[in-house]
């Protein structure tokens, strides 16, 4: 049998490589990048050379220099601090999403799994509808609702994308409404809120961390696209979306203003694609290398 | 066969209905007075009188389930009244600006088809060797770059250095091979890294080492054997694709100033131009829902498992009613 394996093509011994464990390096590289950006977003006003939004009219549009590190934009501002401040704000509002999202989810997930019946009908009617939008479009038309701005971005991505979390929380809290501990906490007098906080969270949370890593690079993607689009952050804000927007007029003569703030979101994004590829893998094998 | 479309079919009208429950609600609901933005864009000064003619106009005085039915009514007949910017059919400017835009995300979507499938075999087929890692490190930066960045790299590189393709409008082929590009790049490469995934979990079952053990030639293997079934979650995939494609579409648009929907809906979020708003998130949900349909239909025709699964299930229940009579 062992020899089939051997001599045949790369495709005979598969699975096994499918089933096995990322190099250590790529977890490691994505859990350094995710921590640095997050010190670069915390200490941005010890760290950043000069106020982002300090505008210099004499100086606008040069190059690198010994000052100015990375060059100042279209309004004399420099580009560095600009970038380093633009962390803040990028993965501040993804903070914000995520916990709005964990606390929709798992509100109105719960509920749905923990009750059942006609409530949990209803309530999965009403996550479908949301599923049934392109996940983008329902993102603009909630910014058409609630007007353009960064708060309302913020608000309209974790509209759109809480329908997910909400299902996947109840599906888990159905299977394991029914195990043995949970009925023995309720023999034992526990209360609902309790076997639902105490017994079911627990369980839940390590699955929803994995689909919140996987889901913070397309959140971040989302933010920079409709802040790109001119529906975000209001200028002089520095974004890094806006801020290639920005550069859009000088692309022909000064490209590096558009390619430093499309480089940071790309570093962001990956650093959590990395880090959530790597904890998938680890916590659940049998999804390892499915695409998202 | 037929039953499984029709069912199918039979589902769409009601999703829609929550769909446009969900769209109305949230539209009422959530904003300030559509009145006032009427007014506004009218370039009418919102005096006391002017605000309840508009009120009257638009129907907001009548209780909310009365003005979702009127809608509901009127969408029906395809009047989904008039845009408050352009004093148009919302319908017709949505309907002017959409074959662009379809157009724009059909290229991205056959090149995600065509560029990620490829990719995807020659990348299971060299596992672990310089190939696979080229595909899997390109897939890799595919899922992380933002698509507008990548549209403006693309602009830099090909129009601004080397001159070869116009940077902005819609024209013959040249003008869209950089927004599909940059539209795709996403979906082409989840797509890679799926067939990858896929073709080596198939590779790793029965069949395919009792055909190798039959003397079955590789290229035979792979072809029959393997690649048919690692194409199923392909199919499943690609209604997903069509939703990012989608989004992916208003963003580069603005950037090569492609005539389609997305711009149009960028401002009509801007004016609060909320007849526009409405129908231009029920025409691309209808879309999307379209789309996915196709591809359960298709999904169920490649792989009988589906399609008898069905038939046995209508079997089942016929014969049972007919036993319990």
């Amino acid at each position: 049998m062992s020899d089939v394996f051997e001599t045949a093509s790369p495709l005979a011994v598969a699975g096994s490589s499918s089933m096995r464990r990322r190099p250590q390096l790529t977890v490691i590289i994505g859990a350094v990048l995710v921590i640095a950006l997050a010190i670069i977003a915390l200490a941005a006003p010890l760290i950043a050379p000069f106020d982002p939004n300090a505008i210099d009219i004499m100086q606008r549009l040069e190059g690198s220099s010994a000052m100015h590190w990375l060059g100042t934009d279209h309004l004399g501002r420099d580009m560095l601090s600009r970038l380093i401040y633009g962390a803040r704000v990028s993965l501040g509002a993804v903070a914000v999403i995520i916990v709005l999202i964990l606390a929709l989810g798992i509100t109105i997930g719960g509920i749905a799994g923990f009750i059942g019946g006609r409530v949990d009908q209803w309530i999965m009617r009403g996550c479908d509808a949301f599923l049934t939008f392109p996940t983008f479009v329902l993102a603009m038309f909630m910014v058409g609702v609630l007007g353009t701005g960064m708060a309302n971005v913020v608000i309209a991505i974790a509209l759109s994308h809480w329908a997910w979390y909400a299902r996947l929380i109840r599906g888990l809290v159905l299977s394991m409404r029914e195990r043995d501990y949970v009925a023995a906490a309720r023999v034992a007098g526990a209360s609902r809120l309790t076997i639902f906080r105490e017994h079911l969270l627990p369980g839940v949370l390590a699955q929803l961390m994995i689909l919140a890593t996987l889901d913070i690079g397309h959140m971040i993607l989302h933010l920079a696209g409709l802040s790109f689009l001119g529906l975000g952050v209001a200028p002089p804000t520095a974004e890094w979306g806006v801020m290639i927007n920005d550069a859009r007029e000088f692309i022909w003569t000064q490209p590096g203003l558009m390619v430093w703030p499309g480089m940071m979101i790309f570093v962001t994004v990956m650093a959590f694609n990395l880090l959530g590829d790597a904890l998938r893998d680890r916590l659940d094998p049998t999804q390892a290398e499915q695409g998202h | 066969m037929l039953r499984f479309i029709v069912g199918r079919l039979l589902l769409i009208p009601p999703l829609m209905l929550i769909v446009s429950v969900v769209v109305f609600l949230l539209l009422r609901l959530g904003r300030g007075d559509p009145a006032l933005d009427y007014l506004r864009l009218s370039q009418i000064p919102p005096t006391d009188s002017a605000v309840a003619e508009a009120h009257a106009l638009l129907g907001l005085d009548r209780p909310v389930p009365e003005q979702y039915l009127h809608w509901l009514w009127q969408s029906l007949h395809l009047d989904f009244g008039t845009s408050f910017v352009t004093g148009r059919p919302v319908l017709d400017e949505i309907l002017h600006y959409l074959p662009a835009t379809l157009q724009l995300g059909g290229v991205a979507l056959l090149l995600t088809l065509f560029i990620g499938v490829p990719l995807g075999i020659w990348s299971a087929h060299h596992r672990d060797r310089i190939p696979d890692y080229l595909v899997r490190t390109l897939s890799f930066i595919g899922v992380s770059v933002p698509n507008f960045w990548l549209g403006f790299l693309l602009v830099l590189c090909f129009s601004v250095w080397l001159n070869w393709l116009p940077p902005l409008g819609r024209g013959g082929v040249a003008h869209m091979v950089m927004p599909a590009l940059a539209i795709s790049a996403m979906t082409t490469a989840i797509n890679a890294r799926l067939l990858r995934a896929s073709m080596l979990e198939v590779a790793g079952q029965r069949h395919v080492l009792y055909a190798r053990l039959r003397g079955v030639s590789e290229v035979q293997i792979t072809r029959r054997h393997v690649l048919r079934n690692a194409l199923l979650p392909i199919v499943t995939a690609t209604g997903m694709y069509v939703g990012e494609l989608i989004g992916g579409t208003f963003v580069i648009e603005s950037i090569f100033g492609w005539p389609g929907v997305g711009r149009f809906a960028v401002i009509a979020i801007y004016e609060r131009d909320f007849p526009v708003l409405q129908c231009f998130t029920l025409v691309m949900t209808l879309i999307f829902v379209l789309c996915n349909l196709l591809v359960d239909i298709l999904y169920a025709w490649l792989d009988p498992r589906i399609r008898y699964a069905h038939v046995e299930r209508d079997v089942e229940t016929t014969a049972s009613r007919e036993g319990a009579a």
